[in-house]
């Protein structure tokens, strides 16, 4: 009953309801977006009271206005958010798979114990180290120092981000153990394993880790917000809030253009990798 | 068990039982350094970055620490932070309060309408894939500041929603400048993103056998009936999975109320999220310490939900027997 191919059977009152409930969610739910990308082109007078998704009046200038609207250029800010979110790729990527490679495929004391530690700070909210977190790095002369981003990048490279983690855990758990054994019989340490076997057949999940560090990385505001102060190092959603507090009606138009350009590289992750992001998720229960 | 028997050569000798034998005793001489050398970033992280920050907190929550005095000037105040949260702090209740009511709401009308796309989603059909995708674009963007900048102005007054109300004849009203209304839209805009939850809903319902709908429609069963009799009990254990996950995360929403109320939770403190406001005391006023002791305060909190969810979660939550 669930999965019979639709489509065969003739139309009826019936048949009809789902894809027309379906369209319409989908117009409900790309509505935003497509509104966002259409505002970016209008002129300012077009924007309030028009619920229209394509301008009137072509607008492009919404694009240079907005990249220039501020003291530091916008390519600036995401020069800053490309940087930030590639480190965090490589850091994420490296520490994450070492990290997994112990627990699913090494036999140590206490094990277990690390292992229950690191599902409990799956669920641990960043607000409530954010604090002291933020104290300690501020000891340490990295907030507001000459490269404000390490606290955003070394918590990275100590596989705090538990989820990838755990997505590696479960992949790895996967690689066929005969390989191993065959491996050590051969004379491979753990470690000629983890560089011979392990770590050339994990790369889909180094893939999945990769991307979905880049998005939530590109996407996060809270950490940025709290760690940059000085305008020429923001990133780019921490630069786009000062659309909000600075100016007046005149600046939508650009403020969208930017919003536009800030979602560009997600939206091209998700065309290039739908399927994967998709599997991602149900497999794992990651969030997006 | 011949645990003992030592390989005398390279070559298997007497099938895979053998190969086995020859590899556990081999993994157990060499596998517990090699364990805690690749654990090794992972275990500085927990202590540097997890365990000692965690300490520091609730240290700074015992303290008056406001980052600008130096650390000789600290005081330790006892409990005065706690004593002055709960009894007498109004914007603390009121944020606590407003952090209920969007958990509360968001996320069941979340999961229901994820639950909902998810059937019809279920059965295959010609761009059933492009659809699931398509929904599930609004999570991936997520927490983004551009979406919730394009939230305030679909329901600001001149808005595409209040556009839409007049067709009907019913007039609008600047939806996110009403504290009335402004929780609302950051609700729709938290229901929007239901992809994710969505997406788990779809693997979930994969799972259920068909012989069990085949069987109830040999009972007699109609499409209401068999939803309730076999989906909802076989997919409760996904039901219970989304549950979790998305009130912890119901919980920390910040970015699209800072972006809707511009960092203030306002209007008159309607939007004023628990993170928003522990965000407000701590770095925009510097009362660390008093920031610190809402933190621990969130974070027990958050235990004993889940802990309680988890409870409740033996009444309802049905595991097929054999696997788990």
């Amino acid at each position: 009953m669930v999965t019979v191919a639709a489509g065969r059977r003739p139309f009826t009152p019936r048949s009809l309801a789902r894809p027309v409930v379906l369209l319409l969610l989908t117009a409900l739910v790309l509505y935003p977006l497509l509104w966002m990308l259409g505002t970016s082109f209008k002129a300012p007078e077009e924007i309030l009271n028009n619920i229209s998704v394509l301008p009137e009046k072509w607008t492009p200038e919404n694009y240079p206005d907005g990249w220039t609207h501020f003291d530091v250029a916008f390519g600036r800010y995401f020069l800053n958010s490309f940087m930030v979110a590639a480190l965090t790729v490589v850091a994420n990527c490296t520490s994450c798979l070492l990290a997994a490679y112990a627990f699913a495929r090494l036999r140590f004391r206490l094990r277990g114990f690390w292992f229950a530690i690191m599902i409990g700070t799956l669920l641990l909210p960043s607000h409530v180290l954010i604090v002291p977190q933020f104290v300690m790095f501020r000891s340490f002369g990295w907030v507001g120092g000459p490269w404000p981003y390490l606290p955003l990048i070394v918590p990275h490279l100590l596989a705090t981000d538990a989820f990838f983690v755990f997505l590696m855990v479960q992949f790895m758990r996967g690689i066929p153990r005969e390989l191993d054994d065959a491996a050590k019989i051969d004379g491979c340490s753990p470690y000629s394993i983890f560089r011979y076997v392990v770590l050339p057949l994990s790369r889909p999940a180094l893939v999945s880790t990769a991307i979905f560090s880049f998005i939530w990385t590109w996407n996060d505001f809270f950490r940025q917000l709290v760690y940059l102060s000085d305008l020429s190092k923001y990133t780019a959603p921490v630069a786009l809030t000062l659309f909000i507090d600075s100016t007046g009606q005149s600046a939508v138009g650009p403020m969208f253009a930017m919003s536009v350009l800030s979602l560009a590289p997600v939206f091209l992750f998700f065309v290039a990798f739908q399927r994967l992001l998709v599997e991602g998720i149900n497999t794992t229960g990651l969030k997006g | 068990m011949a645990v003992g028997t030592r390989p005398t050569s390279h070559r298997p000798q007497s099938g895979p039982a053998a190969v086995q034998r020859r590899g556990r005793s081999a993994r157990d001489r060499g596998d517990g350094r090699a364990g805690y050398v690749f654990l090794t970033p992972w275990l500085l992280g927990l202590m540097a970055v997890t365990a000692i920050p965690m300490l520091m907190s609730l240290y700074l929550s015992f303290t008056n620490y406001d980052i600008l005095t130096p650390w000789s000037d600290v005081e330790w105040i006892g409990l005065k932070n706690y004593q002055r949260m709960f009894t007498a702090d109004p914007a603390y209740w009121h944020a606590v309060k407003v952090t209920l009511v969007f958990a509360f709401i968001a996320t069941p009308l979340k999961l229901g309408s994820a639950l909902g796309v998810a059937l019809l989603l279920n059965r295959s059909f010609r761009g059933s894939g492009l659809f699931r995708g398509l929904f599930y674009l609004p999570s991936l963007l997520g927490g983004s500041v551009a979406l919730a900048m394009v939230w305030h102005s679909l329901f600001d007054r001149g808005g595409s929603v209040n556009a839409v109300l007049g067709w009907f004849g019913i007039e609008g009203k600047a939806w996110v400048n009403d504290p009335s209304t402004a929780l609302g839209t950051l609700i729709l805009l938290a229901v929007w993103q239901f992809g994710a939850p969505m997406v788990i809903f779809l693997a979930g319902l994969k799972q259920v056998p068909n012989e069990l709908y085949e069987a109830a429609e040999v009972d007699g069963a109609g499409s209401f009936r068999k939803f309730l009799s076999v989906t909802l009990p076989m997919l409760s254990p996904v039901i219970f999975f989304n549950l979790v996950l998305e009130t912890i995360h119901g919980f920390q929403g910040f970015t699209s109320a800072f972006v809707l109320s511009g960092g203030t939770g306002g209007p008159v403190d309607s939007t004023l999220m628990y993170t928003l406001y522990l965000y407000i005391r701590g770095f925009a006023n510097y009362e660390m310490g008093y920031a610190s002791a809402m933190a621990w305060v969130f974070l027990i909190t958050i235990g004993l939900v889940t802990a309680v969810l988890f409870r409740t979660g033996r009444f309802w939550v049905h595991y097929s027997d054999g696997d788990d």
